[in-house]
């Protein structure tokens, strides 16, 4: 199984450990893993900000380096629910294939490699963050406002980890407020979303804020550093990759 | 990135009244001037999230709520398919049952039509239960410059007429004040004792006022829920039977509808007050909901069927479906933007997730900044009672807004720059590379108050090396 990975842009930048996680993580898991050296960007801050006719170039930058494979995957649900419904470069049928075979990391592993146990380790209690991209657009969980049976497929592998305990949360799907350029464009809303976010994982004494989109992370780290908290952020595959030791 | 801008409420030319006319503040703006007190915006925020308790709970009770949501939505495109026939044969039916009904093509015509029935009757003064059609209109701005005086009967929309604001809410109007902005509101038009927060007391007191309007109005207007094509008959839903108490007492009965409020059967109403109810405040059902079908001996039933840019609507693809909707506000109470930032910085008579939606339908130029007011978390298409993919809306409406013109030069240049280096794999890592060098050598850079992210929130710490990097040199190492 030839797969790639896809590393969105701020965390190549900025948060290369979740990088080297994810991909440690899906070569313990027997996966022949190919970084493509050239690829850069989703095209979302560009799309979502209303200048999707500017994404072409990226979008066609993409194609280039992720014709070919048998999976796509990547620790963001936001960037691949982007991709999954906007990714059309030039070359039609390459940009098809690559839409209907990427995956976001926990959904590639529940529904393609059926992970039913990790050797992992995290003795601590944390707060599961649902980023809205991957819980309502690529429904990796169940949502609270469906009349429908509950699912959380990264709550399942999450209960893998030894020694892990997930705290209960007074809105368990709550949108933290990062919203790409929404976050400087409406900072006031944007902050006090974060920080009503931080305060419903503080309430219920998460030591860590767990997501599986660094965005919403970065932005919740960004409000807890400049207020002092003690609270952490971490992202599913530094959990699901940490050491048994 | 949107700047003041001189407000015109509609693109019809009647005079407004002077604090209707005010200066547009743009959504970002106005939410800062809302955060300012975070105790107001806990309250705001929590107070509505109760709200959307309250209808999860009502919504859990029924297993097949998503069947009756499916149900609701396929009813209504149906509807949006058949606009024509519906209507006509509403109209033929209602006609019969002894009801005039009246067409209107815009906000002005609406008015001037209803302004022509008080002037037969000779009268100045008009009792009206809620309709946001009207506030869509302007109308009672414009029958106060015709000398006519208008009494909202609802009594969150009669507590925000008092006080000269228009509702924040379109179910819950004066859900942006606290008891004690009630009582001294109340305190200074009703009489009431000064520093009153007691509801009962202060409800007793409206319930007062109300009576005498109910008792001395010849004429009433009520908003319509549903207008059933095959009988003829309509349906308004209240919660304080405001709408009856108005029209059982008065010699004429004025009912005003944008024309998406059609529905093809009776047994159709199984379906939508089921949803409406338990979408907007989790009730199982409104307290009244009146059926109208003809008018009684002595009395004159009118009816105004509205299109006010909904015909344009229709015709965009994208967003016909937005006329779907059946203003219950539930995506108002779900969204997390609504909750911390309140009605008014909407400014539209129709504010939150929906409203952002239909705006830009009546005038782009001024409602250009609300679809960007949404972090798209999709929390409100999941609310819908008819399934209207409301974020999805706004992320074309986006586009569109782009595409026309209306979003700022410094925002455009901004984004361009951007797409271009995100599009060349060499710009990128340069780009890169030269960012993390700036910020670790020279923080005062970027940690400043030119940053609007720093402003509140500190920047992600500096790594030693990408992603990049790391996996080259780990590709060095395994060689």
């Amino acid at each position: 199984m030839k797969v790639a990975l896809f590393i969105p842009c701020y965390i190549d930048q900025f948060y290369p450990n979740v990088a080297v996680a994810t991909l440690e993580l899906l070569e313990k898991l027997g996966c022949e893993i190919v970084y493509p050296l050239n690829q850069t960007c989703c095209g979302q801050p560009m799309a979502n900000a209303g200048f999707e006719h500017l994404s072409k170039d990226c979008d066609n930058n993409f194609v280039e380096n992720f014709s070919g494979f048998d999976y796509i995957v990547s620790p963001s649900g936001s960037c691949t629910l982007h991709l999954k419904e906007h990714l059309h470069g030039t070359d039609i049928q390459a940009s098809t294939h690559i839409r209907q075979h990427i995956y976001e990391l926990s959904e590639f592993m529940t529904d393609v490699l059926k992970v039913e146990k990790l050797e992992a380790k995290f003795p601590y209690k944390v707060g599961l963050h649902q980023s809205c991209h991957g819980q309502r657009g690529l429904k990796l969980t169940q949502m609270s406002e469906l009349v429908a049976e509950p699912f959380s497929k990264t709550e399942r592998l999450l209960n893998m980890v030894e020694g892990i305990s997930i705290v209960a949360l007074d809105r368990k799907d709550e949108c933290c407020g990062f919203g790409g350029t929404f976050c400087v464009s409406e900072e006031a809303v944007s902050v006090k979303m974060g920080k009503d976010r931080v305060t419903d994982h503080t309430k219920h004494e998460a030591e860590f804020i767990v997501g599986s989109d660094v965005s919403c992370l970065m932005h919740l780290e960004g409000i807890m550093k400049r207020q002092g908290s003690k609270m952490k952020v971490k992202h599913i595959a530094e959990i699901l990759n940490s050491a048994v030791s | 990135m949107f700047f003041v801008i001189k407000k015109s409420l509609t693109h019809n030319s009647f005079t407004h009244n002077s604090k209707m006319n005010h200066i547009k503040i743009d959504h970002a703006t106005a939410s800062l001037a809302f955060n300012k007190d975070e105790e107001h915006v806990n309250w705001h925020d929590e107070t509505l999230w109760f709200v959307r308790s309250k209808r999860d709970k009502a919504v859990f009770q029924i297993p097949e709520w998503e069947k009756l949501r499916e149900a609701g939505s396929q009813i209504k495109n149906h509807v949006l398919s058949n606009l024509h026939d519906l209507l006509t044969q509403f109209e033929t039916n209602a006609t019969e049952n002894g009801i005039t009904v009246h067409w209107a093509a815009d906000a002005q015509e609406h008015n001037e039509i209803i302004y022509a029935i008080l002037e037969k009757e000779g009268v100045n003064r008009m009792v009206k239960s809620k309709s946001m059609l009207t506030e869509e209109c302007h109308l009672n701005e414009f029958l106060k410059t015709k000398g006519i005086e208008v009494i909202d009967s609802d009594l969150g929309e009669r507590i925000v007429q008092m006080r000269n604001e228009p509702p924040s809410h379109i179910v819950l109007p004066a859900i942006h004040l606290k008891k004690s902005e009630v009582g001294e509101t109340f305190h200074k038009h009703l009489g009431t004792e000064k520093g009153a927060t007691d509801p009962q007391y202060l409800t007793e007191a409206a319930r007062l006022h109300l009576r005498d309007t109910f008792l001395t109005r010849k004429v009433a207007l009520t908003g319509v829920n549903f207008a059933i094509a095959e009988t003829g008959g309509f349906v308004v839903c209240t919660n304080e039977g405001n709408a009856d108490m108005g029209v059982h007492l008065a010699d004429v009965h004025i009912a005003t509808m944008g024309f998406e409020k059609i529905i093809p059967r009776a047994e159709h109403l199984g379906v939508f007050l089921r949803l409406l109810a338990r979408s907007a405040t989790g009730q199982p059902i409104t307290t009244f909901s009146s059926h109208f079908h003809k008018p009684r001996t002595g009395q004159q039933m009118h009816l105004v069927i509205v299109d006010n840019g909904r015909s344009k609507q229709l015709g965009r693809p994208d967003f016909r479906n937005s006329l779907k909707c059946i203003r219950c506000a539930a995506c108002f109470n779900t969204c997390p933007v609504y909750r911390r930032s309140g009605g008014h910085s909407y400014h539209t008579a129709i504010a939150g997730p929906i409203g952002s939606i239909l705006a830009p339908n009546l005038d782009m130029a001024q409602n250009a900044d609300l679809p960007f007011a949404s972090t798209l978390c999709g929390s409100c298409s999941n609310v819908c009672p008819v399934k209207i993919d409301i974020h999805e809306q706004l992320y074309k409406w986006r586009q569109v807004l782009v595409k026309e013109g209306h979003v700022s030069s410094v925002k455009s240049i901004g984004i361009k720059s951007m797409a271009s280096v995100l599009s060349s794999p060499s710009f990128y890592r340069t780009a890169g590379k030269l960012g993390r060098f700036l910020m670790k050598n020279t923080p005062f850079v970027v940690n400043n108050n030119l940053n609007v992210w720093y402003q509140q929130r500190e920047m992600p710490e500096v790594p030693k090396e990408s992603f990049r990097d790391w996996y080259l040199a780990r590709g060095k190492e395994n060689k």
